[in-house]
């Protein structure tokens, strides 16, 4: 196998408010192959976004990269790399797309300005040229008489098309990694759909590598071909796209595919995960799905599941990997045995 | 303008059709006829009428007793104000409500307050429903305090039964809103609306912020409540697969009109307005090895303060048959097949005779076109459910 383009190996970032430490991404590892699409998906609350904004190096105070955590692109570890070097990377080699396109757009400035900025910062041709740039980049994304729409302001712009300026604005300098983090979540469906094919099709074209980041298995099904689930701040389940949605090992991930409705699905009751995903500060020992597992039993209390290899391609951060047999009777979790619901 | 011949035969006879229908429930619980709301637009310092936003646009159905009648549609197509119009949360523009049988519209404050312990609503946002300076136990008891349905211990009582039902422990009744989780202080507000004892709730986008595995604990509690209390809901949504496992009706809305009203089932199985297809289309499907048959629209909705003339739909429409009599003729909301209506004049069969269509420019006679059936009836779930503890 050749060398990843991005391996994070370990990361750990957390928040020291107060008294209490949140460990929002406590240990996470994954890799992510050239012209790849790798997704990332969990609840809210998990560690996906502070894992994007670790990447990029912009998670804030009082969040910190703790020591011992390595993020390799391209030969260097960016989480040693000087905040110089930083910058050249931000925006060039790796980019962004965020959920909210509107607080991502700066209010006063045109967008074509706006995408035009990110190429001169990163100091390619004269401002006539950014802007030309700029304005064959809105066309790319499918902005509509780009040359005008580069004239108007973002409020100007309806959600969708928002989220187009910002592919432009991702894209421009042609980066070798996309990080899209819940792109389509604010956008209604028949937008989405036009949102992710648009990525999709661009991708293809510039073999650009994307770190797709989302709370929806649809999503997920339709644009990775690997995927990464993360719950309370961990990777717990590793696989390629096909075995994750045929074959989930981890009972988080069996429960999200259960708990979610499905169009093709008849009207009936929903299966549940019970309870609700434990703070931040306070992860519990053990196996953290413990309390909303059918499964779990005396071990996973004693001792904190590695991730097991289920398959050269496929791990899972649960002990069923080695003891099986617990899977054959399953129980009521103990969140309901305490006789509370949420 | 008098409504054309054509038009008046549909109406009538989608009226028939429910009377029917309801005849054999004894009577809709809920029925609105031709509700409209219009937001005028402000502009300038002196805030000068500058034209109008058609938010809801003659709009008319029926919820029968104990039914789950949704609505589905994108941002700004109106759903919210159709919901809030019928609680008179606020003023509709034209148009008749009538909740069991009296008049909605014509009530006056004291017929106002009577008719809200009947009809409540539950938000999409539980945090900014819920005061933060008030217990949860006395947020739940106001309302119970208000009509006078019980007081003192009894009053205590009840919260805590209340805060049970929802799945909730009793001595929560103490806490604040900020000590609870999203789908905790969802259940809170279920709890609230439930405490007047309604018959009716309007249950606004009330699992959109919600994560998955949270979100299905709250459908099941809505429905289970549905079923001991007997209760009629208006459940608004965005999320299809949501609204399917929800609902027994559905109806689409776009730009402020109802352009598809069906039994959910027909509804999933053979979408037959050109806008419902696409919506239904676009779904992601969480399982990567069906190939799908997604049409994609171009653009965005236009603006409903200048809705385009005739089909409101017909500048993104992809039926084969569309053509300039699309941009002439309303669409009627004609029943297509039995109990399912939607606002297509090139879907077939259609009251709108071929006559009428060219001489409004038509060039393509309507046709059946089905194009996404085939992919919503596949059944897709490989692995057997685990996890059925609820
Ligand atoms: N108070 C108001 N003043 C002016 N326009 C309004 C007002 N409330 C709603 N509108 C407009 O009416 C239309 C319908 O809004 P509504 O909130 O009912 O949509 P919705 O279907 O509930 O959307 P969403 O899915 O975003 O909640 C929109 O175009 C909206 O901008
Ligand atoms: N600035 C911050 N200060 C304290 N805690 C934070 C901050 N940002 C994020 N967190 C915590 O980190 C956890 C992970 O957050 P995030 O990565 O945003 O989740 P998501 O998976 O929803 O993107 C959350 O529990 C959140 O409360
Ligand atoms: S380790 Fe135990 S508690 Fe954790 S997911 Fe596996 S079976 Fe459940
Ligand atoms: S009436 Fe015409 S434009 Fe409207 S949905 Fe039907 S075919 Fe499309
Ligand atoms: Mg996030
Ligand atoms: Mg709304």
């Amino acid at each position: 196998m050749t060398e990843p383009l991005l391996s994070v190996e370990n990361l750990r970032t957390w928040f020291h408010t107060g008294d209490a430490v949140a460990k929002a991404v406590d240990g996470v590892s994954f890799s992510i192959g050239s012209g790849e699409t790798l997704g990332i998906v969990g609840e809210s609350g998990c560690g996906k976004s502070v894992t994007a904004l670790s990447i990029l190096r912009l998670v804030q105070q009082p969040g910190r990269i703790e020591s011992g955590s390595r993020i390799m692109f391209e030969g260097k570890d960016l989480v040693t790399l000087d905040d110089a070097a930083m910058r050249d990377i931000r925006g060039n080699r790796i980019s962004m797309i965020f959920q909210e396109p509107m607080s991502a757009l700066n209010p006063v400035f045109t967008v074509g300005d706006q995408v035009a900025e990110v190429a001169r910062i990163h100091g390619h041709g004269s401002r006539r040229d950014a802007w030309n740039r700029a304005v064959e980049m809105l066309s790319l994304t499918g902005i509509p008489a780009p040359e005008e729409r580069a004239k108007e302001y973002p409020h100007q712009l309806s959600g969708g098309m928002r989220q187009r300026v910002l592919i432009a604005m991702a894209l421009i300098m042609n980066p070798a990694l996309v990080i899209a983090d819940e792109p389509t979540t604010a956008l209604d469906v028949t937008i989405q759909a036009q949102i992710l094919e648009l990525l999709v099709d661009l991708q293809k074209r510039f073999g650009t590598s994307i770190l797709m980041i989302t709370h929806d298995l649809g999503v997920i099904a339709e644009t990775a071909s690997r995927v990464v689930v993360m719950y309370c701040g961990e990777v717990v389940e590793e696989a390629e796209v096909d075995t994750l949605f045929a074959a989930a090992h981890h009972p988080y991930t069996e429960g999200l595919m259960h708990a979610m409705p499905q169009l093709s699905e008849p009207r009936a009751r929903l299966n549940v995960i019970p309870g609700s995903v434990p703070a931040p500060t306070d992860w519990p020992s053990g196996c953290r799905f413990r309390d909303r597992c059918p499964y779990s039993w005396e071990r996973c209390e004693r001792e904190h599941p590695p991730l097991y290899e289920i398959s050269p391609t496929h791990t899972s951060r649960c002990h069923l990997a080695v003891e099986p047999e617990h899977r054959a009777n399953p129980h009521p979790p103990l969140v309901e045995q305490l006789g509370v619901s949420v | 303008m008098s409504e054309p011949s054509w038009m008046m035969e549909t109406s009538d006879r989608i009226q028939a059709v429910e009377r029917m229908q309801e005849a054999e429930r004894g009577g809709p619980l809920l029925s609105i006829r031709n509700l409209s709301k219009s937001f005028p637009i402000r502009r300038g310092l002196l805030g000068r009428t500058a034209g109008e936003v058609r938010a809801v646009n003659d709009v008319s159905f029926d919820i029968a007793r104990g039914e789950t009648l949704s609505l589905v549609g994108e941002s700004g197509c109106g759903k919210t104000t159709t919901g809030r119009s019928i609680l008179r949360l606020i003023e509709p523009t034209a148009g008749r409500i009538d909740f069991d049988g009296r008049d909605v519209r014509r009530l006056g404050a004291t017929g106002l307050r009577e008719i809200r312990r009947e009809m409540q609503i539950i938000f999409q946002d539980p945090v900014s429903s819920l005061n933060p300076r008030m217990t949860i136990g006395a947020a739940i008891r106001e309302g119970i305090t208000i009509h006078r349905l019980a007081e003192g211990s009894a009053a205590d009582a009840k919260v805590q039964q209340l805060l049970e039902e929802v799945g909730l422990r009793g001595e929560y009744a103490t806490r604040y809103p900020h000590e609870f989780s999203g789908g905790q202080r969802q259940r809170i507000g279920i709890a609230r609306a439930l405490a007047v004892e309604p018959r009716f709730i309007v249950c606004d986008e009330p699992v959109s912020a919600l994560d998955v595995s949270v979100q299905a604990q709250v459908i099941n509690l809505l429905r289970d409540l549905q079923r001991e209390r007997q209760l009629t809901y208006l459940f608004i949504a965005h999320d299809l697969s949501v609204v399917k496992h929800m609902s027994d009706r559905v109806a689409v809305m776009y730009l402020g009109k109802i352009v598809e009203l069906a039994p959910a089932e027909d509804l999933y199985r053979e979408p037959m307005m050109p806008y419902t297809q696409a919506l239904l289309s676009a779904v992601p499907v969480a399982n990567p090895r069906i190939e799908k048959t997604r049409i994609l629209l171009e653009g965005d909705v236009p603006s409903p303060a200048s809705p385009p003339s005739g089909c409101v739909f017909h500048p993104r429409c992809h039926h084969p048959a569309k053509d300039a009599a699309c941009a002439h003729i309303v669409p009627p909301l004609e029943e297509k097949a039995p109990g399912h209506f939607a606002a297509c004049i090139k879907q077939l069969p259609t009251g709108v005779s071929w006559e009428t269509q060219q001489e409004a420019g038509g060039v393509n006679p309507p046709v059946r076109y089905l194009p996404v059936v085939k992919q919503l009836a596949r059944v897709d779930k490989s692995a057997p459910p685990i996890g059925r503890h609820s």
